[in-house]
């Protein structure tokens, strides 16, 4: 028996790997995915106080800091029995909403958008941002990181840190948001707008002008029927930061709809000896293995997975672009992975808009930003949807506010078993014995990298592409032909 | 003449000092004009053999942050230093173990019982837990091993310089950056930012009172903080006269406490024992009950004081298993 293993930090810090047997025939036999990654944060989150999780749990990420320390926030909340002033919210959610802009920004213009914007199968060496930039021109590119710092200075001065915020506490936020401030989180919201746009412009031109393209995010190969979780507003439209999580079935019916802190009666986490992550799964069907389907209580989150749980956006630009998406691509739910490309600049377009409309709310300077907690801690769930998906913090306490118990879901985590599910049927329908060659694996990889997996939530996925080491080894193990991609 | 070559690399990291080099934004490009980027493993060409292939010492520089906790760190973190002129400890955790040095406060065993067996939401009816070799139909898979403890850089390696907070500013990372390029090579052992406390360039340090005393500690969420007037005067525990200064105080800035991730400054051997003591001296009484039930009001002394720099200090990790009753004691 053959084996391929991509393991793209070989020998270094493992954080996704990805295992491919094959058979006497040289047909795949099982590709599975290894998080080799392990921190116990939560073992040593036991003892501390319960204010400082925002800031340790943002440690777990300094990609999505934002995710954990609003998640974070939102359980002490939960815990303390207080409810935020409503300038308080807003002002969490304005800084939420400028984090998704920039952070989807990130994968689409750096990440994931290569592969497309460059091509699947274009040399490696422009498969990258600077061949991004080669295609849209390098004014543009210019724009791309002058907009993602206007936004990240925005954050910093909203949070106290852009990576590794501060300003999270029960019952509000530490500081208020100057006149000045505002001002300039108005312009940023403008550009952001603006941003949003031309990304989804580049899309069209780029990936639905392309028949190739379309044939490829469309393909079985890609496509998976799970279930889809997310959070949505009291008019089941898509929200960041608050609300109920509705799933719905692979029909694309209402599964279930509930309050975040029931979450322990709907998901469950499975364990595999393989892998150190856990596979979130839904307790409601149970688990059935690495299968889809309505019978597996295997489901789906982040981007395409919030629009296929909801029933739309909230803003106008953003509805009109999720409109266009759900028909271009034959209703709903959208079972097509690589349709999450688009689905993130639907979203992109979405957070832009929101931030608009809190930075011209008259409340957002408001000086009432913390309500005092009174009541004794005891335990607290909060919910939101970080850039990746669905993410559960939930706290013990003593009556000192001292923890006891922690327990984190994270985005990918709940991604985990349908991410292994891609990566499985790519490999089987891409690849047909040793003899692969350097783009059809970076096709299987991007059954995983539209997911913007953030392993362990600390993959350390940023500007450029993941390096690919394949070893193919024949029945006794010998390595008979190793391929690099750097 | 040929650019002076360096390396950017991480070990046991959350990627925030990898995205904190990405802000550098356009002073990255000054960085780039005056540099070859030879291994930077995130964003540039990746290849280990590249690395193997430089001689002895022709890496101008090597910046690696993040602590260790696993063979391949170390080994890296070993062949890093062969090759780089110099090594740099780029941020809290490679510098002091940081917030996931927090993980010596419990056992392997014990990480590993409570996230596959004792959590609210696993599901294990068949016991698994993940194994470093392990069996499936189709073949034989593995992963990495964890060591017991999580160490700093230079409990691995001989570190030249340090670059400190979580993650290291901007500012710094570029004076640090160019500094080594042109030359300019401090002190072995130097901590490239300023080498006085926080207190000393705190926008607040005009309203912090001369003979500050204390009679109660607040925690954050208790009080509503006067966004002018010093915090440790509001009875917050604001690390400031324990931490080296740097940061252009943006917490504080943000109205929170300084909790210390720019760490010590030259003339401390143990963060947490030095930022207790500074904290300890504000208490306003004579009578020892007294001051031990002050004292006492500070929750957590070992996630307050050494957040950043457990595995750094002189306590370095728990040795006794915790208790029901004192989850998280000190050691």
């Amino acid at each position: 028996m053959s084996e391929i293993l991509i393991d793209p930090i070989t020998r270094l810090e493992g954080h996704g790997r990805i295992h491919i047997f094959l058979d006497e025939g040289g047909t795949v036999d099982h590709a599975y995915l290894q998080i080799p990654e392990l921190r116990g944060f939560e073992k040593f989150a036991q003892g501390r106080r319960a204010e400082d999780m925002p800031q340790i749990t943002s440690r777990i990420c300094g990609v999505c800091p934002m995710a954990h320390h609003m998640a974070g926030a939102k359980t002490l909340d939960d815990l303390y029995h207080v409810e935020p002033p409503s300038a308080a919210k807003k002002i969490r959610e304005l800084v939420y909403s400028t984090f998704m802009v920039e952070d989807h920004a990130l994968h689409f213009f750096f990440l994931g958008g290569p592969d497309f914007v460059v091509g699947p199968t274009a040399p490696k060496a422009e498969r990258n941002i600077l061949g991004v930039i080669g295609k849209v021109g390098l004014e543009i590119g210019k724009e791309v990181i002058g907009v993602r710092k206007e936004l990240r200075d925005l954050i910093g001065d909203a949070a106290g840190k852009v990576i590794h915020p501060v300003f999270g506490l029960p019952g509000g936020v530490s500081h208020a948001i100057s006149p000045e401030l505002r001002e300039r989180f108005a312009a940023g919201a403008a550009h952001a707008v603006e941003f949003g746009k031309f990304a989804l412009q580049v899309f069209r031109d780029v990936v639905l002008a392309n028949p190739e393209y379309v044939d490829m995010v469309t393909s079985e190969a890609y496509t998976h029927r799970t279930y889809y979780m997310g959070l949505v507003d009291a008019a089941n439209k898509v929200n960041f930061y608050d609300g109920r999580l509705r799933v719905v079935d692979p029909g694309g019916k209402e599964f279930l709809a509930f309050e975040p802190r029931e979450y322990l009666d709907h998901v469950a986490e499975h364990v595999e000896p393989w892998s150190y992550m856990k596979f979130t799964y839904l307790k409601d069907v149970g688990w059935n293995g690495f299968t889809d389907g309505a019978e597996s209580g295997v489901f789906a989150v982040a981007p395409l997975a919030r629009l296929n749980a909801s029933d739309g956006m909230a803003t106008p630009v953003a509805q009109e672009a999720y409109e266009e998406l759900v028909s271009t691509l034959g209703g709903k739910p959208v079972h097509f992975t690589l349709a999450t490309h688009w689905a993130r600049v639907v979203e992109m377009v979405y957070a832009a808009e929101r931030m608009v409309e809190l930075a011209a709310d008259p409340e957002i300077t408001s000086p009432d930003i913390r309500t005092l907690p009174t009541a004794v801690p005891d335990e607290g769930i909060g919910v939101v949807e970080a850039p990746r998906g669905t993410l559960i913090h939930h706290y013990r306490t003593d009556e000192r506010g001292l923890i006891t118990q922690a327990n984190l879901i994270v985005a990918t985590q709940n991604n985990a078993a349908r991410i292994a599910l891609s990566v499985d049927k790519a490999a089987r329908a891409l690849i047909h014995g040793p003899d692969v060659d350097e783009g059809l694996l970076n096709e299987v990889e991007m059954a995983f990298r539209a997911y913007d997996p953030c392993f362990g939530c600390a993959t350390h996925a940023l500007p450029g592409q993941m390096p690919l080491i394949v070893e193919i080894r024949d029945l006794r193990g010998e390595l008979v032909r190793e391929i690099r991609r750097d | 003449m040929t650019k002076p070559k360096v390396a950017f690399y991480w070990c046991a990291s959350c990627g925030g000092c990898e995205e904190a080099v990405v802000d550098l934004a356009e002073d990255v490009l000054a960085v780039v004009e005056a540099v070859d980027i030879a291994f930077w493993p995130v964003a540039l060409d990746f290849k280990v053999s590249d690395v193997e292939a430089l001689a002895d010492g022709e890496l101008a520089a090597a910046f690696v942050n993040g602590a260790i906790r696993t063979s391949e760190q170390q080994e890296m973190a070993e062949l890093l230093r062969r090759k780089a002129g110099s090594v740099v400890a780029f941020g809290a955790c490679a510098w002091l173990g940081g917030i996931p040095g927090l993980a010596n406060l419990s056992s392997r065993e014990s990480i590993l019982r409570h996230v596959y067996h004792e959590s609210p939401s696993v599901q294990n009816g068949d016991g698994a837990t993940p194994q470093e070799q392990i069996d499936v139909p189709e073949g034989r898979m593995t992963l990495p091993h964890f060591d017991e403890t999580v160490r700093t850089l230079d409990q691995v390696i001989d570190v030249d310089y340090y670059l400190p907070g979580c993650p290291p500013p901007v500012g710094l990372i570029t004076a640090a950056v160019m500094a080594l390029v042109e030359g300019r090579l401090p002190e072995k052992g130097s901590v490239l930012a300023p080498d006085v406390a926080l207190c000393a360039e705190c926008s607040r340090a005009a309203t912090k009172p001369e003979d500050l005393k204390l009679k109660a500690f607040k925690r954050p969420h208790e009080v509503l903080a006067d966004p002018e007037l010093c915090l440790l005067a509001q009875g917050l525990v604001c690390l400031g006269p324990a931490t080296r200064s740097g940061c252009g105080s943006v917490c504080i800035a943000a109205n929170m406490p300084c909790t210390g991730c720019m760490g010590p400054t030259s003339r401390v051997i143990d963060y947490g024992a030095k930022a207790l003591s500074a904290i300890a001296s504000l208490l306003e009484s004579e009578d020892e009950d007294e001051i031990a039930a002050l004292a006492g009001q500070i929750a957590d002394p070992v996630g307050t004081f050494y957040r950043y720099s457990l595995p750094a200090s002189l306590l370095n990790r728990r040795v006794e298993p915790a208790t029901a009753a004192h989850p998280g004691g000190a050691s």
